[in-house]
């Protein structure tokens, strides 16, 4: 393998274009069969299902067949998942695809050409469009940074190369200045994907005007929101595209040195970076003089160790200087004095996902997709309480409706939908009445929470807002950096507040203080975290008053989930007297002979729910 | 302090190497750290004396950063350490039932080890697998959709491997 020209490049997006079956209507080529193999498709099997199907060619003798894998495709809720595609037919999209039903397919589509209905998973692949065809809102997904994930194997840089990979990079050295990359980014209106929304040309600009003989790029991959997890699939799934876009933002700031600050607990996506960092350099995309022109660029991995504030900038800074992660006072901002003192850029991972395919396509054609301050595409982590949980990208300007109850496909378990969260622990939740906010970074604060990174956890009515709001304090106390007081003292009192309330020992003065604490850590805290720790529990006090108001004067909790308030009874008339209860009761607490009604000892009940969940009559009331 | 007791403690080739080439560079506790526990499990005082040592570091320092940081141990785990996700979403769908399983089952807390040395419990951050929340990972192999009674039968297959 050896260092490659421009030529070279070029020769390797002609030959592989012929040989890749992005369009169907190419007859001499091979069947292929994609496996998605993120780690959510290891996790449930896909391993086991990529040897089954090889197996199952082998033995049935198949020929003019590929089977490739990919990353994450983002159907999480079906893995493992496998695409089909046959020339001269629509792709198919298989999910839940153990070995026994990759037989199945196999031997049902492949070689008899007939799809096996009942794995099919057609709504996610006719809702979703990719970036290489213009935009049409008859889909309602729209791949740009998600664009090879699930498509190529991201271990194989020939095929990122395929697809235009390096292609920015090479116009980028060769027919645009740094101001021009810059303007580039301006007219496309790029906003910064983790979490701020701050413009990315504006704070390229000011790392530019810096003079410094030593700048750094960074890129941010430490997601620490729970719930979130679009950096990790990106990461996994197509790692060159953030490489690529490093190296760009590198020539237009002036910086050499390339560092990718990643969280100990992504593995996998550790490791394709590090596979895609070495076949670049091979090829001789990194390192010195750079396709021939004048321009170094080289990479660094290092990690972090499990601090949620070392997503903050400043924190992220100390930790690369090997320092416990504690933030510190802005200005000076990191763009202007931040790495070793030096101008330094820090980029979420999905905001640079998308700079080869502004430059690539401009930044006009960027700019169209959106609404009119919040350019391009997100992508959201849809968890929690929904049908379809997986990770999905949207134009901005989707609303919340479409995404929750179309792409979505509704609440799970026939249950009435509660609210929306979004922006982890620094974001707030939405309830019914706000389904219809179109998804933009200013509208969502208009109405009391923010965009965030990217997580959206769906609940249910069986999930309680004051254990939810105690759930991101608690997260907020255990992951504060004890700095600053606002933070350390506020997250902690708030927390034992809340504590208080969902054991129904919460007095209504309580929830005053709680606002003014709140209030107050949002003034004054160092920091980001504790400036936005107690959005949660704010937005949830606005927006379900009367569901806190019965915890504290009624000492009820509407949703089952505060053990406290919570009691466990068996309906006489209900039980036969199975003794299944009994058996499974972890402290032995209910007593009952057989076929005669059982009772639960409340002195001596822990309120685990095991019984409510075992018994197969009802006869298990939660009040 | 004396530094006559300069631990016994042997490193790895593979861990001295390491430290040896990141020795000079700026900022390199962290990654270091990681290397030792990668190597122990944990971070023994004596490992980290000893990088105290090489690196010219103060041990407050690197106490410090051990300590501030989540996923560095300064306890051995068991010999399977299971990592619950406590992440939003395996929280909303039963994390911790499936925490409180695990306890009753293995008859431990929280970080602690059984007696025999097989198993702790760990519980720790998002770890990014939320479409099949609930999730635990023991030894680096992640089970998803988690059920409760699915955990006596995956506890069996670790033990004793």
């Amino acid at each position: 393998m050896a260092t490659k020209t421009r030529e070279d490049l070029g020769k390797i997006r002609e030959d592989h274009k012929a040989g890749m079956v992005l369009d169907n209507n190419k007859e001499e080529k091979n069947i292929e069969i994609i496996v998605g193999k993120g780690t959510c498709g290891i996790a449930a099997g896909a391993d086991k299902t990529f040897d089954a199907i090889i197996k199952e060619i082998e033995e049935k003798n198949i020929k003019n067949i590929t089977v490739r894998h990919a990353g994450c495709m983002g159907l999480c809720y079906a893995e493992p998942t496998i695409k089909v595609i046959i020339p001269g037919q629509p792709e198919t999209l298989y999910g839940n695809v153990d070995s026994e039903a990759a037989r199945k397919i196999i031997e049902r589509h492949v070689i008899y050409g007939r799809q096996v209905e009942s794995l099919i998973f057609n709504k996610p692949a006719i809702d979703i469009l990719s970036e290489e065809k213009d935009y049409n809102s008859d889909y309602k997904q729209y791949r740009i940074v998600l664009r090879n994930c699930g498509v190529i194997d991201p271990e194989k840089i020939d095929e990122y190369i395929a697809r235009d990979g390096y292609a920015a990079l090479e116009k980028v050295l060769f027919e645009m200045t740094p101001d021009d990359v810059i303007d580039e980014l301006k007219t496309s209106g790029l906003r910064g994907r983790g979490g701020a929304g701050f413009p990315t040309w504006m704070k390229w600009s000011f790392s530019k005007s810096v003079k410094n003989d030593k700048k750094y790029i960074i890129c941010n991959a430490d997601e620490g929101d729970p719930g979130a997890y679009m950096d990790r699939s990106t990461l996994e799934g197509d790692p060159h595209s953030v490489l690529e876009a490093m190296a760009i933002a590198g020539y237009a700031i002036g910086a050499n040195e390339g560092i990718i600050y990643i969280r100990a607990e992504y593995p996998l996506a550790i490791k394709k970076l590090e596979i895609a960092i070495d076949q670049a350099r091979d090829y001789g995309l990194f390192g010195r003089n750079i396709l021939g022109s004048k321009f170094n660029f080289d990479f660094e991995i290092r990690l972090g160790a499990g601090a949620f504030v070392c997503g903050e900038e400043t924190a992220l800074i100390k930790s690369i200087e090997g320092d416990r992660g504690m933030p510190i006072p802005k200005p000076p901002f990191p763009a202007i004095e931040g790495l070793w003192g030096r101008p330094t850029i820090i980029n979420n991972v999905e905001t640079l996902a998308n700079i080869p395919v502004i430059i690539n396509k401009g930044g006009d054609w960027f700019a169209k997709l959106g609404t009119a301050k919040s350019k391009g595409t997100k992508v959201f982590a849809l968890t929690g309480k929904i049908k379809n949980s997986g990770l999905i990208e949207v134009p901005m300007g989707t609303t919340l409706r479409e995404i929750v109850f179309d792409i979505g496909g509704g609440i799970s378990g026939g249950k009435a939908f509660k609210a929306v969260q979004t922006g982890g622990p620094s974001g707030g939740v939405l309830t019914e009445d706000f389904l219809d906010t179109p998804i933009d970074f200013d509208s969502l604060v208009a109405v009391g929470s923010m965009m965030g990174s990217g997580g959206m956890i769906v609940m249910d009515e069986n999930d309680c807002m004051v254990d939810i709001a105690k759930f991101y304090l608690e997260f907020c106390v255990e992951e504060s950096c004890g700095k600053c007081a606002p933070c350390r003292i506020g997250t902690k009192k708030i927390y034992e507040l809340l504590d208080k309330i969902s054991k129904g020992e919460g007095e209504i003065a309580d929830l005053q203080k709680i606002k003014d604490m709140g209030n107050a850590m949002k003034k004054a805290s160092l920091c980001g975290l504790g400036q936005t720790a107690p959005n949660p529990v704010l937005s949830v006090i606005r927006a379900f008053e009367e569901e806190i108001l019965e915890h504290i004067n009624d000492k009820k909790c509407r949703a089952g989930k505060c053990k406290d308030l919570v009691t466990y009874t068996i309906d006489k008339d209900k039980c036969i007297g199975c003794t299944v209860c009994a058996r499974k009761c972890p402290v032995n607490c209910i007593e009952g002979e057989r076929k005669i009604a059982h009772e639960i000892d409340q002195s001596l009940c822990i309120k685990c729910g095991t019984c409510f969940e075992v018994c197969k009559f009802d006869a298990v009331i939660v009040s | 302090m004396s530094d006559v007791n300069i631990s016994k403690i042997e490193f790895s080739k593979e861990l001295s190497s390491f430290i040896e080439k990141w020795k000079n560079k700026q900022g390199n506790l962290v990654m270091v750290l990681h290397k030792v526990q990668e190597e122990f499990g944990y971070i023994p005082r004596q490992a980290a004396i000893k990088v105290s040592s090489l690196l010219d570091t103060p041990l407050a320092k690197i106490y410090g950063v051990i300590t501030f940081y989540n996923f560095f141990k300064l306890e051995k785990p068991g010999e399977h350490n299971i990592q619950v996700c406590t992440g939003t979403a395996c929280y909303l769908k039963g994390g911790i039932d499936i925490i409180n399983e695990l306890e009753i089952l293995l008859g431990i807390g929280v970080n602690t080890v059984t007696d025999d040395g097989q198993f702790s419990i760990q519980s720790v951050r998002c770890i990014g697998c939320c479409g099949l929340a609930p999730v635990i990972l023991i030894d680096g192999e992640v089970f998803g959709k988690l059920e409760k009674d699915q955990l006596p039968e995956i506890i069996a297959k670790f033990r004793d491997r």
